[in-house]
Order: C-alpha cells, then sequence, then structure tokens
C-alpha cells in the first residue's frame, strides 16, 4: 500500500462494464513527508474520497479485489482515507 | 519476508471493510545490518508493532491474505512478527 494525495476526480461515461458505477479519481502518490513521488495515476474508489483528501491505496491484483466485482481491470484502488500520520521526530 | 523499520502509524477511520480490524503502519525497508533501503510502504499489523520496532514483513497477496483468513482480502503488504535480534555469522 502507498499514501496518495487525491488530486481530483475522472468521469468517464464508458467503460468496461466490470467498473460500471465506479467512481475513478486523479491521485498523486506521496511519501509520508507528502512529497511526490512519480507521476500521478487514476485510481478505483471505494471510500468515496474527494479532491485534498490523503488517501492509501493497493495496487496491483489486491486492487481488483478490493471492489464488489472481483473480476475488473483495476490496477490502483483506493482503500482508505488518511485522517492522520504520524511519523517519528 | 523482509525486514523492515516502523516509521510511523497511519490513522484512518473511513476505510475499506476488510481492513477495519488492522492498525496501520508505515514501513521502511531496512538491510540486516538496519540500513535504510528502497522507499516506504503502508503494511497492515497483526502483531502490535510499534514505531522503532523492526519487524518482518510480507508484501505478497496470497500469504498476507492466508494470515488473515480470508482468500479475497484486498491486501498485500502484512506485518507478521517483530524481531528481536539478527545474529549475524561473522565470517
Amino acid at each position: 500500500m502507498k499514501l496518495a494525495k487525491v488530486l481530483g476526480n475522472v468521469v468517464c461515461t464508458r467503460k468496461v462494464s466490470s467498473i460500471e458505477g465506479i467512481k475513478l479519481l486523479l491521485i498523486q502518490p506521496v511519501d509520508e513527508n507528502l512529497r511526490n513521488i512519480g507521476d500521478p495515476i487514476v485510481a478505483c474508489d471505494t471510500v468515496q474520497a474527494g479532491p485534498g483528501d490523503i488517501v492509501f491505496f493497493e495496487g496491483g491484483r489486491e486492487a481488483a479485489l478490493g471492489l464488489d466485482n472481483w473480476f475488473n481491470p483495476s490496477d490502483a484502488t483506493i482503500m482508505g482515507i488518511v485522517d492522520s500520520i504520524q511519523t517519528e521526530v | 519476508m523482509i525486514l523492515g523499520k516502523v516509521v510511523g502509524n497511519i490513522v484512518s477511520t473511513l476505510k475499506h471493510i476488510k481492513y477495519s480490524d488492522y492498525k496501520l503502519l508505515i514501513i521502511q525497508p531496512v538491510g540486516p545490518d538496519n540500513k535504510p533501503k528502497g522507499k516506504t510502504f503502508i503494511a497492515v499489523d497483526t502483531v502490535q508493532a510499534g514505531p522503532e520496532d523492526v519487524v518482518l514483513v510480507i508484501d505478497e497477496g496470497n500469504s498476507a491474505r492466508l494470515i488473515v483468513d480470508d482468500k479475497m482480502a484486498p491486501l498485500r503488504s502484512i506485518s507478521v512478527g517483530i524481531v528481536d535480534e539478527i545474529i549475524k555469522d561473522k565470517r
């Protein structure tokens, strides 16, 4: 799992039937100090996150298992909204 | 399994239902000499580890799902042990 910041929504009317009804968000992966890592990606959302939220997401096969229909082509799924991050001083 | 150092906690109230019983940790992978290597990631905690602990982490889906006893849980990284010490051969 990795942390990411939600940059915005992705609206997509026509999509593969297995991800119909799933919200898509544009997210920027970040580290624990909220510094950007790499390029933004599009992720499926399961927790109704919104722009500005810090979230954590899962990639790979586990991303597909996060949605109700397991047989779907998601490669990044948001699993939760982060309230706070406590790092050692 | 890899060795990782716990560098922080993540508090999250709103999360996927399969994650609801677990604590989340920020893990920095380390070598046997405790030197950091690679990027940090988030892992689910099953052993009540805390910051500064060195833990044993599985970063592979099938084994992780076995640990939580759920064939379809959407999680991959899971901490499965707290390391007391690492004894290396002096040779």
